[in-house]
């Protein structure tokens, strides 16, 4: 099998005391579009920047297509990043910030304007060739950024948090567009993001950081789906966790008593935490249009939220209370607070986490 | 007519609050207004009239010989013209001196832990508590006869007393206002974004490439400000050759104060003085034109 894009063996980085990264395991592989997402102070940043070369790893081994980086400065990898800032160059025009690094390599002038003139064509800035900088939006910095760093065909494009600073329309509009290049330049993408929808949409791959360490490494589908912890369900998308015992491999027990069947992966009588998305809960007000084989609790709605595409509700089943979504469809019935339902969802919706 | 302050308002009225406001910033000034005047463009308009006058038998300017004399002294006299051309050469050489031993200090000040930065910015600024004049005496002490620089020149074999000569006035000059140089760059280089050397390494750049590309342009205006800074009063700097320096190495300060003083050809210092203020102003205009918005 061929090396990865980038392998991490064994990687910790420690700041005096503080633990930034905690021994991780990680290979990334060659044209993945790959996203290290956590909540801020996580490491994913710190991740990207050992990759870079802009930080050492206090201990371990960090390769990019087999070749060990160790404490190579970060001129001498075949890598580049798209900061977070952007850091552009002030002082340099747009051409002249995405030629810099063709320059710093000796390509030949010829070859470097040719490429330049590709970049800015790639990232949709013609005309915007002689600005500088400080007259661009937002939106057009980060252009040049990723211009400047594709235009030196990295072997993996490292991007921190590139979106962050644009507003909501402009970001998911360039997540598009950033997802499309990829696909046309074909580069390993590293892409760090503590917003768990862009790392959704945009990534081949996920890996969910917290303190330090790696919590999950799958897709999208199946980080959403498939959580494998209680910190991976929660920080991905909204959720219930419901707790109770598992009291044969498939039921689990709640508090009040009532047996529900699930997803179960350890043995009976451990404590387990159900993890339940709202949208997989469907409301009824009457038993008989349930299908037999789902699971089926009585509740009252405790509150009840209007936002458009979905209607939220609040249902009180006494010993805990669920966050339901329904679809604002015809045909689907509307329930008002404080009217007695029953909640009803397949028992493979529901997963018992032990962690 | 006069007006309320609560009645509608139209663009007439606005105008002249607008213009009341005007007046008010005026009349907080008018102070500063009449100290510059009295003190400053008074004093330059009599010297600049008095490069135009002739010299008395007494040594006074006298107004009603108007004539260009001192004017072309200044292009013909040789001695003038050395003394000028020294004061030049060692302004700019200490400039140059101060430029070098600075940006490195100010770097490394900028470059350390925030509690660092203070005690070492307070560091620079000590020797301001202590009288210029004091200071330079204490250079006299040292870099004479049996003074510490002086014997450790004679161990080591390499220097003997400098006193009285060029070396001890680029000592003085350079001691005296490597700050100046220092607190603009430090200011400079603070400022800087960091993220932009970490880019410019990222894009294959070594670490003295991202020096000459990204932190010396953009530390370029505390370049220009600290070294207008050292250049300016090294130009006219008095009391430090006076000191240090001796009878071979007079300054142009040393010589306009002759003029005045000694000499008694006030005409003469008058149109020296001028002269080295055209010069500064030169330098100063370049360093405007250089884009920086502040001094």
């Amino acid at each position: 099998m061929a090396a990865p894009a980038v392998g991490i063996r064994e990687v910790t980085k420690r700041f005096g005391d503080v633990v930034a990264v905690d021994n991780i395991d990680l290979d990334i592989a060659d044209g993945e579009f790959f996203s290290l997402l956590g909540p801020s102070g996580c490491g994913k940043t710190t991740t990207l920047r050992m990759i870079a070369g802009l930080e050492y790893p206090t201990e371990g081994s960090i390769t990019i297509h087999g070749e060990e980086m160790g404490l190579r400065p970060p001129n001498k990898r075949p890598v580049n990043t798209v900061f977070q800032s952007y850091a552009l160059f002030p002082h340099m025009t747009v051409a002249g910030n995405i030629a810099f690094g063709l320059q710093m390599q000796k390509v030949p002038e010829e070859e470097t304007s040719r490429r330049v003139g590709e970049a800015i064509d790639l990232v949709r800035l013609s005309g915007m060739e002689n600005r500088r900088p400080g007259m661009l939006s937002g939106g057009q910095q980060q252009r040049v950024a990723l211009a400047r760093a594709l235009v030196n065909r990295p072997e993996v494009l490292l991007l921190d948090e590139p979106l962050g600073a644009l507003d909501l329309k402009l970001r998911q509009a360039m997540q598009l567009e950033l997802k499309e290049i990829q696909r046309e330049v074909g580069i390993t993408f590293v892409y760090v993001t503590h917003d768990q929808e862009e790392a959704l949409t945009m990534s081949d791959r996920i890996a969910v950081m917290n303190e330090g360490q790696l919590l999950q490494v799958a897709t999208s589908e199946e980080i959403y789906e498939r959580p494998n912890t209680r910190f991976v369900a929660e920080f991905i998308g909204e959720t219930n966790l419901i707790t109770g015992t598992v009291s044969e491999p498939g039921v689990v027990k709640l508090a009040d008593g009532s047996l529900v069947r699930a997803r179960t992966h350890s043995v009976a009588g451990s404590t387990v935490t159900l993890n339940l998305r709202p949208e997989k809960i469907d409301l009824h007000d009457a038993e008989e249009k349930i299908p037999e084989h789902f699971n089926k609790l009585s509740g009252t709605i405790s509150r009840r939220l209007y936002f458009g595409d979905s209607l939220f509700y609040e249902v009180d089943f006494g010993h805990t209370v669920v966050d339901a979504r329904e679809e604002n469809r015809p045909g689907r019935p509307r329930f008002e607070e404080g009217a007695p339902i029953i909640a009803a969802f397949h028992p493979d919706a529901a997963e018992a986490l032990t962690e | 007519m006069t007006f309320t302050a609560e009645e509608p308002v139209t663009a007439e009225l606005e105008a002249r609050a607008e213009k009341a406001e005007s007046r008010r910033g005026l009349f907080l000034a008018l102070p500063s207004y009449i100290y510059l005047l009295l003190l400053f463009a008074l004093p330059l308009v009599i010297i600049g009239m008095y490069s135009f006058a002739s010299r008395s038998r007494t040594g006074m300017p006298k107004l009603e010989a108007w004539n260009l004399d001192s004017i072309t002294k200044l292009f013909t006299d040789d001695l003038i013209r050395s003394i000028f051309a020294r004061s030049l050469i060692v302004a700019v050489l200490t400039t140059t001196f101060c430029l070098l031993a600075g940006y490195p200090f100010a770097y490394y000040i900028a470059t350390r832990s925030e509690k660092a930065r203070n005690l070492l910015l307070v560091f620079v600024m000590i020797p301001f508590w202590t009288n210029f004049l004091v200071r330079t005496y204490a250079w006299r002490v040292l870099l004479g006869e049996d003074g510490l620089i002086t014997e450790l020149g004679r161990f080591l074999k390499l220097w003997d007393s400098m006193l009285f000569t060029l070396p001890a006035v680029y000592i003085g000059l350079i001691y005296g206002f490597l700050p100046f140089m220092v607190l603009p760059l430090y200011a400079a280089i603070e400022r800087l974004d960091w993220s932009l050397i970490e880019a410019a390494r990222d894009l294959y750049a070594s670490g003295w490439e991202a020096f000459r590309k990204v932190t010396l342009p953009l530390t370029k205006q505390g370049i220009i400000a600290g070294s207008i800074l050292v250049f300016i009063p090294s130009l006219g700097a008095y009391v430090t050759p006076d000191i240090l320096g001796g009878a071979k190495t007079t300054l142009i300060g040393n010589y306009v104060v002759n003029q005045f003083l000694t000499a008694r050809n006030w005409p003469l210092g008058s149109s020296v003085s001028m002269a080295i203020m055209v010069v500064m102003l030169i330098a100063t205009i370049w360093y405007f034109r250089s884009g920086a918005k502040t001094l």
